[in-house]
Formats: structure tokens, C-alpha cells, sequence
């Protein structure tokens, strides 16, 4: 069987120790939260820490003057089944509730979705595999073996909620050894499979921050082969504001389609002043799918993945316009 | 009736090989090769020998002595010291005081290379060898691992006949069992002796490759088959770590136990053999089939494995589904460097029936005929004989169709875009006709003991899953009017019981049912003659046997009297399946005492803007001669419908980069419970002379006719052929294209490959009403060869 390495665990108080810790120690230690992410990659040995790090509990799942306020802890099935939190941003609440399958929904939070790691089958694999293989860029190695003439690593961004919740504008709350900041969810992510993170390692995820304003209507439609434990193959996420029939905001973005979520501002921008057709949605769709880069290093062929943009965005427009539509 | 395992099962206390824990005991870990196909220069394990907590390091030096399920093909090596020949293939050993230890240990071992050109595909294993042939024994220069061809009748006035004749090509893609234990043994050495548990579904012949290998008798190796999590095929044969930890307990005298990581399993394999088909048939006016023309060729991976065999699978059975007056089978297998690929659930048979299922309908839309009415037409008969001299006996296919039709309402079913039914049926075998080592021993035996502690039954069977042990005790409980419960079980353990085969080819209820009830009937027999006399009774038929009653006594003073009458109570029974093969070489493999049948139709939408595919209803009939256990039955009939699925739609053996492409549970895609439709189940009822009570098999056939009836499922949706599998939504879109374009709606192969295969075997087809068997067939051709 895989095991996990031998490993030192720390058990700080607060984040800010949390954070301490980490900055101490650098590159040896990693934060852990639910693990569900951490742990198979340990066991692969995508990581090699010496220390892990436990993320203290940041729970709390409350709405203040217009936003959603969610602890980085708060776990993947509570934020789902949140009854406020599926009323009012339905997209965002589905989306955790589409990640991976029930036992890791109730392990995995929210804080670590959104920091989970990029994904690539040729870096998802043991320790065996990838030295059978050659190692890549990634980890151990000084290739892409999907890419091998590109000089950066293309793994996929694969949180579901990432995307739902940039469509929202929403903001982390990032607590370093000296005090916290807040940061746009959009500016959160960098374009490139190893460094995917524009956060310093060190800071935790201590809350994310949904605005939630009245009349906004979301959707996220995931696809996925099977719909209770893969990773998404793509996702779209939409949010949108309707004066009567026509439209007055929109944002869509995409999962699993690139290194980082992917924000398709064109997409959102046509629709606006626009009303909602079988045309319009279609026009948007294709916008929409045009910067999606699908590589041939996930599920099934990247050229049915590409393909697929346009039909799940299109879902998600009409899933976010009419809630009660499937 | 639940399984008597049932609940030490879900209460967790069976004791699979991996929770086996001895005190003083070692992991091994197995280095395995990371090139595809490679010459092995030198092995250097001096700096894992130096690590603390390393006990041993052996390498292909300490095992050389080679072994392999078939006779015929004895060309694995426990670990490998010449040449490697897949990603996977054994190379070192090491035995550590924790997996951890071993694992580093492995790693630190340093083995040379030489590469070698590998070889990924069919196509390029019939192609001459770029730098040498995967295995030198075939003497070939290409990778051609074997060949066969037969020709039962005359085959060109059959083709004479026909008003009308078609020819098709069509690929199945290999897939793997998946079962949920992965691989595990333990052995120990002590007194001079080995013990070995195990994870298998064949004690007997780990027993054999053992004796072999470690050059002991069988005397002295005892092999227990522990609680077993699935196997499907996939532990069928013996496997070099279960020879490696046996070496290895040898060498530190202390007991070691290797499980396999789920890469490993990959590696393991034997499964679904990937198959290129070709076939030609033709038909009258009417849709009689008057002659078939079937070729395949089969991707083995780089060792024989059960290969040898399911070459002819992949052949004999067309002529036990359909009646086939003139039939001839070209079959090849080649070897690629992939891990080997073997018998999984159905062996060798779901390719073919893939095949010919979509190729008749094709035939029948082109004559006009409705392809079910097509099908229809040519059942075979019950009680009669192929025309390769497979005998038929019992034989429900019209039952089962007539069941899955009326069900389904598939003959008045709505047309509309994007939903569509499927009809496809099957025959499987009830337990292989011959033996693997030819001899004239039973396949399977029984013994009872009653005494004080009450009924024990002692049998080699090996419980996989399937139930057998369930049998077992059902089977003796109701020849001696008791409960399952009642009976105690000893099973799979060569030092205390008796043999059985092992559990594969669908054999086990057929041939260890009958030796039950032989023992079982033996028993009763003595408890009902100390009853008589103790009663005074003179006609044996007078005492009753029944709800825990012999007669006026209970079971308990029933014993107590035939002990005193005889003695210790001791029965025994045996099976052995009558000889069938007709008089000619080759005719050993796919002789069976009896087939099952099934019949099936699948329901799908399938969406024309993704291609994704959605099985919504799956009704099933299985012809299972008589269930002895409806609830097991119905078990394996939905197990194998959840299997058939995955492998219509989802499940693909692939490789890149000479690697397999994804050797995880989460990256290899197989259904799961939510991907499960809605399934219904009948069971037909045929009452097989052959079988204990009239049973037939239930583990292997069903799965058969669900992976075509999903592709028809598909062309009555969408219009279009899937001319292989699995169904990915990539090639559904590609086939619509087409279809848009103008050009044939279709996805699939489009040439079968040139295969050198040899002059054909020429057989004079059978009377098909001529029945006989064993001696008395024997004694109509004494001069026939009959090869086994
Ligand atoms: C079979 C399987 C299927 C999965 N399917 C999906 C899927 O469909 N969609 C999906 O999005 N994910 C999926 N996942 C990944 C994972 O389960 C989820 O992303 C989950 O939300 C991760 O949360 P966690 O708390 O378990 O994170 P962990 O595993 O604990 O951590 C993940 C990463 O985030 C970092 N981290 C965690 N919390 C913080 C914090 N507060 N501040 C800073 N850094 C932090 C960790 O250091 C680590 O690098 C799947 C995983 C498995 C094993
Ligand atoms: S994209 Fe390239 S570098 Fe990145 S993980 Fe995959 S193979 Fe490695």
C-alpha cells in the first residue's frame, strides 16, 4: 500500500502562529486542512515536507451587510447544505457541493479547494510511475512531457469553487506573522501550474468573502465522467443581474480549462444590455470558450474538453437565469 | 438466502491475506521495471543490502526456474533476470522489517539496461521484430505468440448458399477486473515446510507453480486461500509475488507478506484481451445464416498467461449461440510489451459476441428483416450438437428474449432522437470441459465429516465472492434436512481438504455442486440405514429426511446411531465432467457439460451535442438451468450488467509512452454506484440434466449480451455504429460528424490487419442430433486425435 512519509505535525492555536511557523521553516513545511488534497499527493510524494502544519479551526458561515462571510475551515458539505448560502448564491454553494465525492466533501473546506493543487496525469501519479515515466517539471524533473517544447508547466487548475466564487467578486482574508490582508479571489492565482499561487507561502487562508447582493443569480454546471468523484474535466461559473428581461451584469468563469480559474470578461461583456436568447447565450458561450486551453493531460481528449466549454457555459447561463431549471 | 460469509464480511471479521500479522514478520517490496521492453546488463543491490532493517535482496538469480498458468506456456520468471518485457515486470525482491524500509531498498537497487525497441500495438507485433522478438521461444521473428484455424463444415458451399453476405471489422478494448482487495500473500517456513495464504481464486495451481519454482514437493507447501476481495479473473493465475515471499521466508526463516499497491494490480492485470475482429457471414433471403467467417487477433501483453486458450474463446462460442451450419475461426495472439493480459469475467467471449451481435443486426437492416426476428431465427436448438461439436443441452434463449422483450416493450418502443433500446443475447459456459494439466483425475472433490461438533464439509473451493461457499453448505443442508448454517465449512486449504480447480470458468456450483451432493448423498445414506434399523424399517424410502429430522430422531441421535453403527462418519464425493471435445486436435477448449444463456436489452440517451451517454434501464433474463440460490444469482447477474457497462463506456486499458497511461482507481475510469441504472432481473429456469439440481452458471454469461446491447442502444438513439469500445462521447460526436458529412455514420476500425495464420484444421461437422460423450463418443472415433 502508499503509505505517507514519516512527518512531523504541529498543531498551532491561531493563524497568525500558524503562519509563523511556516515562515520559520519555509520550503520543509506545509499547511494541512481537511488533507484530502495533501494526503494522496504526500503519499505519491508530489510533496516532501518534513513538518505539516495544521490549518486551526476558522468555522463560521455568516452573512453581514450584503456579503457571506465563510471561515477557511468551514467544510466543503457544510457550505453546501447552508440554507442562506444556497438561496442567495445557489452557483457557489453548488459547486462545493460538486467537489469530489460526500466522505471528502465532509473532510475537505473550502480554504483548501481554493488552494488546492494543479493537476496533470503525468504528475498525479506514484512516485514509480513518474520515475518510469521521467519526472517533469512539476516535481523532480526539467521537462513538460505534454508540452515538451514549452518551458513552463500547464497542470490544471482544478477547484470547482474557485471560479464561483470570481464571478462573485469575492476576496480571501489572508493572515501572515504580522497581520492580515484581503485579496481578490481573482488575484489569488498566477498562469502557471507549479507557482500557482500569488499568495506567500506562508500566509493562511483564514476566510473568503462572498458579496452577495440582492437579486444576483448564479449557476455553476461542472462535467465531469462520473458524478460522484471526479475531478471536473471543465466547469463553468456564471453570475448575472437582470433589469426585467435584459441583462445588466454578467461574469463567467471557467474551471479546469487552464493553470489558474479562468475569467472570460468578453463572455460576461457581450451579454450585457443584451437579452437572453437562444443566440445570445450561444454567441456568449463561444466567446467564452475561446481562451480555454485544455492539454491532453486530464480525462478523455482535450479536443471533446475544448468542445464541451461552450455546452456547459451555455448550461450555466440558462442554470443561473432560471434557477429552478436543471 | 444471504451468504453464510455475509456477515464476518461487512462486521469485519473475516481475515483477508493483508490482515494476516505474525509475530516477527517482514514486508516485501518488488522492484519492478521501468522500461517497457529491456535487456537487464547487471543488477547492483549492494547499497539496498546495506540499509538497516533490509533482511534479503533477491533478483532473477535466486528464482530462475520458470512457470506460467498453461502448460504450454511456462514463460514467466517470479522475477526476471535477463530481459523485461513491460512497465511492471519483476526484477527484485526485498524483505524489510516495514514497508517503508523495503521501499527504499528497492529504490536503491541499481539495475543497467539495455533498451529495446518496444512494441505498443497488434499492428506492430505482426510486423518483423525491430531489434528482437518479446519472447524467443515462439521461434518467430515477429511477435506472433500463436495462431489457430479451424474450418467445421464446408465453408465455401455455405457462402454459396447465402443470398446475401457481409463483412465487418470491429475492435473491443482491453480493460482491467478492478477488484477491490488488491493482491496480497504471506508465507512462512518452518519444519521444512511452506505456508503460503493467499489472495487467489486458484490455490491448486499456486500449489503447482510453487512446487516448481521453489523446487519443493507439493508435500511440503501448504497454500490457504484467505478471505477473498474479488478477483474476476484477475488472481487466476499464480503471480510472482506469491512466489517471491515464499523465497523470501525460506531465506530469513521468518514470515513475509507483499501486498500489492493499486499500480501494482495494473501491472498484475490478465485482463479483458484487447481484440481486432473480423467477420463475414452469410444469410438466405429469410436470415438463416448459412456460413461465418471469423478472425481475431488478440493484444496478450508480454507473457501467455491463460492466452493460449483465449484465443479459442475468442471462436468456439459463436456456434453455441447461433446455429452456424458452416463455420471457420482464425484466431492469433501477438505479444506488445504491456502488462499480460488474460481471463477476465467471460474470457475471451465478449469480444466475439460484440461483435457478432452488432454484425447480424447490421445484416438484417440491410435484408430488410427486423434484427431481433433475424436473431430469432437462428438459435441454436436445446439438445443438440455444433458444428464444431460443442454438445448443447439445456437452453432457455427464447425464454430469456421472450422475457427482456415483453419487459422492455422493445418491439413497440417510441422512436425519438436520443433515446434507444438495445437487444443482444449470449451462451457461457458452466466450467471448462477439460482440466488445465490433462488428467483423469475429478476437478472437483468433497468430504463430510459428522461427529459430535455436527456436519463439517471439507472442499478446496475457493470462495471469491461468487458464493461458492454458500453453495457448498446449502447444497449439503439439503440432502441431510438441515440449514445452511448448520453445515461448517473448511475450504481452500490443500493441506485439509480435498481439490477443487479453483474458482474460475464459471465451474465452481456445477462441479463442486455435484461432488456435494455425492458426499452429501453418501452421508445421508448411513444416517438413514442406522435410523432404519434402529426403527425396524426395512425400506429406506420410508425415513424422511427433513427440517433437522432423520426419521423419528433428531439429526444429533441420527449420528450418534450411525457412528455407533459404523463408526467414524466419514463420505466423500467427486465431478468430473464427461469428455465432450469431438475427434479433433484442439477441441479441448470450449467443451462444457453445460451453457447458460441470457438475453438483454439496454435502454440509453445519448445526448447528440456532447456525445455523453447515459445508461437509464438495463433488463436482463439468465437461463441458469435452476437457481439454487436466487439472491446469489441474481447477484452475479447484476454484477456482471454493473461490469458489462463499465466496459462499454468507460473503461480503457491504455498506454502511452510504453507506460500504462493510468494506473489508479481515480484516473481509470470504472462506473460506480451512481453511473448503476435501474436493473431487471429474470431468471429462467431450464433444468439442465448435467448440473446439481439442474444449475447452471450465472458468474460470467450475463455479462456478455450488455456490452453490444448498449452499441445498438446507441444506433437506435442517434443513428450511428460504434463499431467499438468503450463508447466515448468523443466517438460518438466523430461518428455524428460523419453521419452529417454524408459519409457512413460509423466509428470504428476500419481494416483488419494480414495475419499469417496456417492452413486451417479441416472437421467433418457432427449429426447434430448425435448427443454422445465420453467413452461412448470415444468409442465411434478410436483413431481420432483428441487433444486436450
Ligand atoms: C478522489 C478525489 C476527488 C477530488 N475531486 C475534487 C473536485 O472535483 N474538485 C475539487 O475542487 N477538488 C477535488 N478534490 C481535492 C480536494 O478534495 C478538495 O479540493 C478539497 O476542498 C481540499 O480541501 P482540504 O481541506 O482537504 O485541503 P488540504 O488537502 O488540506 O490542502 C490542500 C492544499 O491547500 C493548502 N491549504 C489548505 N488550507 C489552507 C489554508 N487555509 N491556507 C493556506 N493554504 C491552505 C494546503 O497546504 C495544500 O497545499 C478531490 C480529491 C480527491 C482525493
Ligand atoms: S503540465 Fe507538464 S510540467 Fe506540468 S505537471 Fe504536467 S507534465 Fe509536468
Amino acid at each position: 500500500m502508499l503509505r505517507l512519509p514519516r512527518l512531523r505535525y504541529l498543531r498551532p492555536a491561531t493563524a497568525a502562529e500558524a503562519a509563523a511557523r511556516l515562515a520559520e521553516l519555509g520550503t520543509r513545511a506545509m499547511f494541512v486542512a481537511g488533507g484530502t488534497d495533501l494526503f494522496p499527493n504526500l503519499k505519491r510524494r508530489q510533496f516532501e515536507p518534513d513538518t505539516l502544519v495544521q490549518v486551526p479551526p476558522l468555522k463560521g458561515l455568516r452573512r453581514a451587510d450584503g456579503h457571506f462571510e465563510i471561515g477557511a475551515t468551514v467544510t466543503l458539505a457544510e457550505a453546501a447544505a447552508h440554507a442562506g448560502l444556497r438561496a442567495a448564491l445557489p452557483g457557489f454553494a453548488e459547486a462545493a457541493g460538486l467537489v469530489s465525492s460526500p466522505p471528502l466533501r465532509n473532510a475537505g473546506t473550502l480554504g483548501g479547494n481554493l488552494c488546492v493543487d494543479t493537476r496533470c496525469n503525468y504528475y498525479n501519479m506514484t512516485y514509480e510511475w513518474r520515475k518510469s515515466i521521467g519526472f517533469c517539471l512539476k516535481k523532480d524533473g526539467d521537462i513538460c512531457l505534454v508540452a515538451p517544447s514549452s518551458p513552463r508547466c500547464w497542470a490544471v487548475s482544478s477547484s470547482d469553487t474557485a471560479p464561483a466564487a470570481m464571478v462573485l467578486g469575492a476576496s480571501v482574508v489572508l493572515a501572515g506573522p504580522d497581520g492580515e490582508r484581503e485579496l481578490p479571489v481573482a488575484a489569488l492565482y498566477r498562469d502557471d501550474g507549479i507557482e500557482y499561487l500569488a499568495k506567500q507561502p506562508h500566509e493562511v487562508v483564514t476566510a473568503i468573502r462572498l458579496p452577495a447582493p440582492k437579486g444576483l443569480l448564479t449557476g455553476y454546471v461542472k462535467l465531469r465522467r462520473r458524478g460522484s468523484i471526479d475531478f471536473p474535466l471543465a466547469g463553468a461559473a456564471v453570475a448575472l443581474t437582470l433589469d426585467g428581461p435584459i441583462v445588466t451584469g454578467c461574469r463567467v468563469a471557467l474551471a479546469a480549462v487552464a493553470s489558474h480559474p479562468l475569467e472570460v470578461p468578453e463572455a460576461g461583456a457581450f451579454l450585457v444590455g443584451k437579452r437572453l436568447t437562444d443566440e445570445t447565450i450561444s454567441a456568449a458561450a463561444e466567446l467564452a470558450a475561446k481562451p480555454a486551453r485544455p492539454l491532453d493531460n486530464a480525462d478523455l481528449t482535450h479536443f471533446w474538453r475544448k468542445k464541451m466549454v461552450r455546452v456547459i457555459v451555455e448550461r450555466a447561463i440558462r442554470r443561473a437565469a432560471t434557477p429552478s431549471v436543471t | 438466502m444471504p451468504k453464510v460469509d455475509g456477515a464476518p464480511k461487512v462486521t469485519g471479521q473475516a481475515v483477508y491475506a493483508d490482515d494476516i500479522d505474525l509475530p516477527r514478520m517482514l514486508h516485501c517490496k518488488i522492484l519492478r521495471a521501468q522500461l517497457p521492453h529491456a535487456r537487464i546488463l547487471s543488477v547492483d543491490a549492494s547499497a539496498a543490502r546495506r540499509i538497516p532493517g533490509v533482511k534479503a535482496v533477491i533478483t532473477g538469480q535466486d528464482l530462475p526456474i520458470r512457470f506460467g498458468i498453461l502448460p504450454v506456456t511456462q514463460d514467466e520468471a517470479a522475477l526476471e533476470g535477463e530481459k523485461v518485457r513491460y512497465v511492471g515486470d519483476p526484477v527484485a525482491a526485498v524483505a524489510a522489517v516495514d514497508e517503508e524500509t523495503a521501499a527504499a531498498a528497492c529504490d536503491a537497487i541499481k539495475v543497467e539496461y539495455q533498451e529495446l525497441k518496444p512494441v505498443m500495438s497488434i499492428e506492430e507485433a505482426l510486423k518483423e521484430a525491430a531489434d528482437e522478438p518479446i519472447q524467443a521461444y515462439t521461434k518467430r521473428s515477429d511477435n506472433v505468440h500463436r495462431m489457430v484455424s479451424y474450418e467445421f463444415g464446408d465453408l465455401a458451399a455455405g457462402f454459396a448458399r447465402a443470398d446475401h453476405v457481409r463483412e465487418d471489422v470491429f475492435f473491443f478494448q482491453g480493460s482491467t477486473h478492478l477488484p477491490m482487495e488488491q493482491h496480497s500473500a504471506v508465507a512462512t517456513y518452518a519444519g521444512g515446510r511452506v505456508t503460503l495464504w493467499s489472495s487467489t481464486q486458484v490455490v491448486h495451481y499456486v500449489h503447482r507453480a510453487l512446487s516448481k519454482v521453489l523446487e519443493l514437493p507439493m508435500s511440503r507447501i501448504r497454500v490457504i486461500g484467505a478471505a477473498h476481495g474479488g478477483g474476476f479473473g484477475g488472481k487466476t493465475d499464480p503471480f510472482a509475488h506469491e512466489i517471491v515471499v515464499a523465497k523470501l521466508a525460506m531465506l530469513t526463516g521468518r514470515p513475509v507478506k507483499c501486498t500489492l499497491t493499486r499500480e501494482e494490480v495494473f501491472y498484475a492485470h490478465r485482463g479483458r484481451h484487447p481484440v481486432l475482429m473480423w467477420v463475414k457471414t452469410g444469410v438466405t433471403r429469410d436470415g438463416r445464416i448459412t456460413a461465418m467467417h471469423f478472425r481475431s487477433a488478440l493484444d496478450g501483453g508480454a507473457y501467455g498467461s491463460y492466452g493460449a486458450a483465449s484465443i479459442f474463446y475468442t471462436g468456439t462460442l459463436q456456434t453455441v449461440t447461433y446455429d452456424i451450419p458452416a463455420y471457420k475461426f482464425e484466431g492469433a495472439r501477438v505479444f506488445t510489451n504491456k502488462a499480460p493480459c488474460g481471463p477476465k469475467r467471460g474470457h475471451g467471449t465478449p469480444q466475439p459476441r460484440f461483435a457478432v451481435e452488432l454484425h447480424l443486426e447490421k445484416i438484417a437492416r440491410e435484408i430488410g428483416l427486423e434484427p431481433v426476428e433475424l436473431k430469432r431465427r437462428n438459435f441454436v436448438k436445446p439438445f443438440s450438437r455444433a458444428v464444431n461439436w460443442l454438445r448443447i443441452t439445456s437452453c432457455g434463449l427464447e425464454e430469456c428474449t421472450e422475457k427482456v422483450l415483453a419487459a422492455s416493450g422493445y418491439a413497440d418502443r417510441q422512436r425519438q432522437p436520443g433515446r434507444g433500446l438495445g437487444f443482444a443475447i449470449s451462451a457461457y459456459m458452466s466450467g471448462a470441459g477439460t482440466a488445465i494439466y490433462w488428467n483423469d483425475m475429478p476437478h472437483s472433490e468433497v468430504q463430510l465429516k459428522v461427529d459430535r461438533t455436527g456436519v463439517t464439509l471439507f472442499c478446496g473451493a475457493m470462495d471469491i465472492g461468487q458464493g461458492s461457499d454458500s453453495v457448498l453448505a446449502q447444497i449439503a443442508a439439503e440432502e441431510l434436512g438441515l440449514e445452511p448454517k448448520d453445515i461448517h465449512l473448511v475450504t481452500a486449504d490443500t493441506d485439509t481438504t480435498p481439490i477443487d480447480l479453483g474458482s474460475y470458468s464459471s465451474r465452481v456450483t456445477f462441479m463442486a455442486g455435484n461432488a456435494a451432493v455425492e458426499a452429501a448423498r453418501r452421508m445421508r445414506a448411513l444416517l438413514v440405514a442406522a435410523v432404519a434399523q434402529k426403527m425396524g424399517v426395512a425400506d429406506l424410502e420410508e425415513i424422511d429426511v427433513a427440517d433437522g429430522r432423520i426419521g423419528e430422531f433428531s439429526f444429533e441421535e441420527a449420528s450418534v446411531l450411525a457412528e455407533e453403527k459404523f463408526g467414524a462418519l466419514a463420505s466423500a464425493g467427486s465431478y468430473k465432467p464427461p469428455r465432450i471435445g469431438g475427434p479433433f486436435k484442439g477441441s479441448g477448449v470450449g467443451p462444457s457439460p453445460a451453457y447458460s444463456y441470457s438475453a438483454c436489452v439496454v435502454e440509453v440517451t445519448a445526448d447528440a451535442r456532447s456525445g455523453i451517454v447515459t445508461v437509464e434501464r438495463v433488463w436482463i433474463a439468465h437461463d441458469i438451468g435452476r437457481a439454487i440460490n436466487p439472491l446469489l444469482v441474481e447477484g452475479q447477474v447484476e454484477g456482471s450488467v454493473y461490469m458489462a457497462l463499465g466496459e462499454a463506456l468507460m473503461e480503457e486499458q491504455v498506454y502511452r509512452q510504453g507506460l500504462h497511461k493510468w494506473p489508479s482507481m481515480l484516473e481509470y475510469k470504472s462506473p460506480t454506484f451512481l453511473e448503476t441504472p435501474e436493473m431487471h432481473t429474470f431468471l429462467v429456469e431450464t433444468d439442465d440434466p448435467e448440473g446439481p439440481y439442474g444449475a447452471k452458471e450465472a458468474g460470467q454469461g450475463p455479462l456478455l449480451p450488455v456490452i453490444p446491447a448498449v452499441n445498438l442502444a446507441v444506433q437506435d438513439a442517434l443513428g450511428i455504429w460504434i463499431d467499438e469500445i468503450p463508447v466515448t462521447p468523443e466517438k460518438v460526436l466523430r461518428a455524428l460528424e460523419a453521419k452529417a458529412k454524408g459519409e457512413p455514420p460509423r466509428f470504428g476500425p476500419k481494416v483488419f490487419p494480414s495475419v499469417p495464420y496456417p492452413e486451417p484444421i479441416r472437421v467433418e461437422p457432427p449429426d447434430p442430433g448425435d448427443l454422445r460423450v465420453g467413452d461412448e463418443l470415444e468409442a465411434a472415433f478410436p483413431s481420432s486425435p483428441r487433444v486436450r
